[in-house]
């Protein structure tokens, strides 16, 4: 068996230097790698290019990384819940390029996959679709889209084992698994990381040749971004 | 008139049984408390869950289970979690039967404008262009004006564009018009409505044939 276990998230994070782009998991705060966000805040690796669908919230997830002015490059599907992100966008000093969600988890796919692009509806006749090759097929017409180049990939799951398999919970599955392998090392952290044997095989929501290092995390935080509840009066 | 909850509830009646929906941001949720309890609908989100269910009741949420506008949810019985590429085959191939999203703009021609506005606001399409590009049924949940009573349904949209002739239907305060080669064609009229109302509302050509009538909600 190939083991991929290192002892924390320091080991896991070797080899990160200023000026790499980075893959990381999550939709919103769901799902997000915490323990390597906060590494990377730790570390202080200047001018990284992040590809995540959103860049977390003022105080936590990306938002971290954006206070303190890490990121050089953002490269998202939705960014609304994040003040300073909008300041710095605005003002110049963070690189924005918006792409739509299912085009960019189709380029993180791609990446994992060896399609070096491939061709996609979303976006034609729009400026996402500027400088970009566009192609008739079937009457209707598609934008070429490249697949992402990627130093890290850095995802979140519920449960993995030592072989790196991993399975996720709920919606936090999101970005993680297209994510995995997408880049030159692939780092999964985990609530519960188990002996190898332990995962049923049927159950593996992505297999451990994805991944090149695994942790177990501990106290995740997962905080919720909008907390909404019904009463028996308001179903 | 209509308020948001008018527009819910209009919209709703437009899901049939056996569809499979996808509901944006806004209006568009509320769709969901609304649709006939005797028919069988699934909704999914493209954060990755099919067969989604109410609101949690307070101390039952669960950090891991949201909905794309980022609220914890619940599931039903036969709910399904995927990734975001599996997400994005079911609305990209089609599977989707019908796409409910608000807008900025929509003009006679069946284009969209809902994630820009140039120097003041960027929040992203996120998978709104993925949705109208591929979606075959899409109705778009709106106010007939903006906030300084200029009217949202345009010869051309002035903002950029989510995606370029795809709309089909769209239900407003004060109308349900539906997207035609030859421009809006008016439907029904809101409630208390006339049709000069809706007229001078309506910058984009507008097809109005005699005795419009009154929505049934």
């Amino acid at each position: 068996m190939i083991l991929k276990t290192v002892s924390d998230v320091q080991q896991a994070l070797k080899g990160v230097e200023n000026g790499m782009t980075f893959m990381l998991g999550g939709f919103g705060l769901c799902g997000i790698p915490e323990k390597a966000i906060a590494e990377l805040v730790t570390l202080g690796v200047k001018n990284i290019t992040c590809i995540s669908n959103n860049a977390g919230v003022d105080n936590f997830g990306l938002g971290l990384l954006l206070q303190k002015h890490q990121i050089k490059k953002m490269i998202s599907s939705y960014v609304g819940e994040n003040a300073e992100f909008e300041r710095q966008m605005l003002s110049g000093e963070l690189e924005v390029e918006l792409t739509p969600q299912g085009t960019l988890a189709e380029k993180c796919r791609a990446a994992q996959s060896g399609f070096p692009a491939f061709y996609t509806p979303a976006g034609y006749g729009t400026e996402v679709a500027e400088g970009k090759e566009v192609r008739e097929f079937n009457g209707k017409m598609y934008v070429l889209e490249k697949a992402y180049t990627s130093d890290f990939s850095f995802v979140k799951a519920w449960k993995g084992d030592e072989a790196g398999n991993l399975i996720f919970k709920g919606t936090a599955r999101n970005f993680n698994p297209c994510m995995c392998g997408a880049s030159k090392i692939t780092v999964a952290e985990v609530e519960e990381l188990v002996p190898v044997g332990e995962l049923d095989p049927n159950e593996i929501h992505v297999p451990g040749i994805f991944i090149q290092r695994i942790f177990e995390g501990s106290k995740y935080e997962k905080r919720i971004e909008q907390l909404t509840v019904r009463t028996d009066h308001n179903p | 008139m209509l308020d948001k909850i008018g527009i819910a509830k209009r919209i709703a009646k437009e899901v049939r049984d056996g569809y499979y929906v996808n509901l944006g941001i806004g209006i568009p949720t509320l769709v969901a408390n609304y649709v006939d309890q005797n028919i069988s609908v699934e909704f999914q989100s493209e954060n990755g869950v099919l067969g989604m269910g109410a609101f949690p009741f307070e101390g039952e949420e669960d950090a891991d289970i949201i909905n794309a506008g980022k609220q914890t949810i619940t599931t039903l019985p036969g709910a399904s979690f995927f990734d975001s590429v599996t997400s994005f085959s079911m609305i990209r191939g089609q599977h989707v039967d019908l796409t409910i999203l608000g807008a900025m703009e929509v003009s006679e021609g069946g284009d969209i404008a809902n994630w820009k506005i140039p120097g003041k606001m960027v929040k992203g399409m996120g998978g709104a262009m993925d949705l109208v590009a591929s979606a075959e049924n899409i109705i778009v949940a709106m106010m007939h004006t903006n906030r300084t009573g200029a009217s949202k349904l345009l010869k051309k949209c002035s903002l950029p564009l989510t995606g370029v002739g795809c709309v089909k239907k769209i239900v407003t305060n004060l109308a349900v018009i539906e997207v035609t080669n030859k421009g809006f064609k008016l439907l029904e009229r809101a409630p208390g409505v006339s049709v000069q109302q809706i007229i001078n509302a309506t910058e984009g050509t507008l097809i109005v044939d005699e005795d419009i009538p009154e929505m049934i909600i």
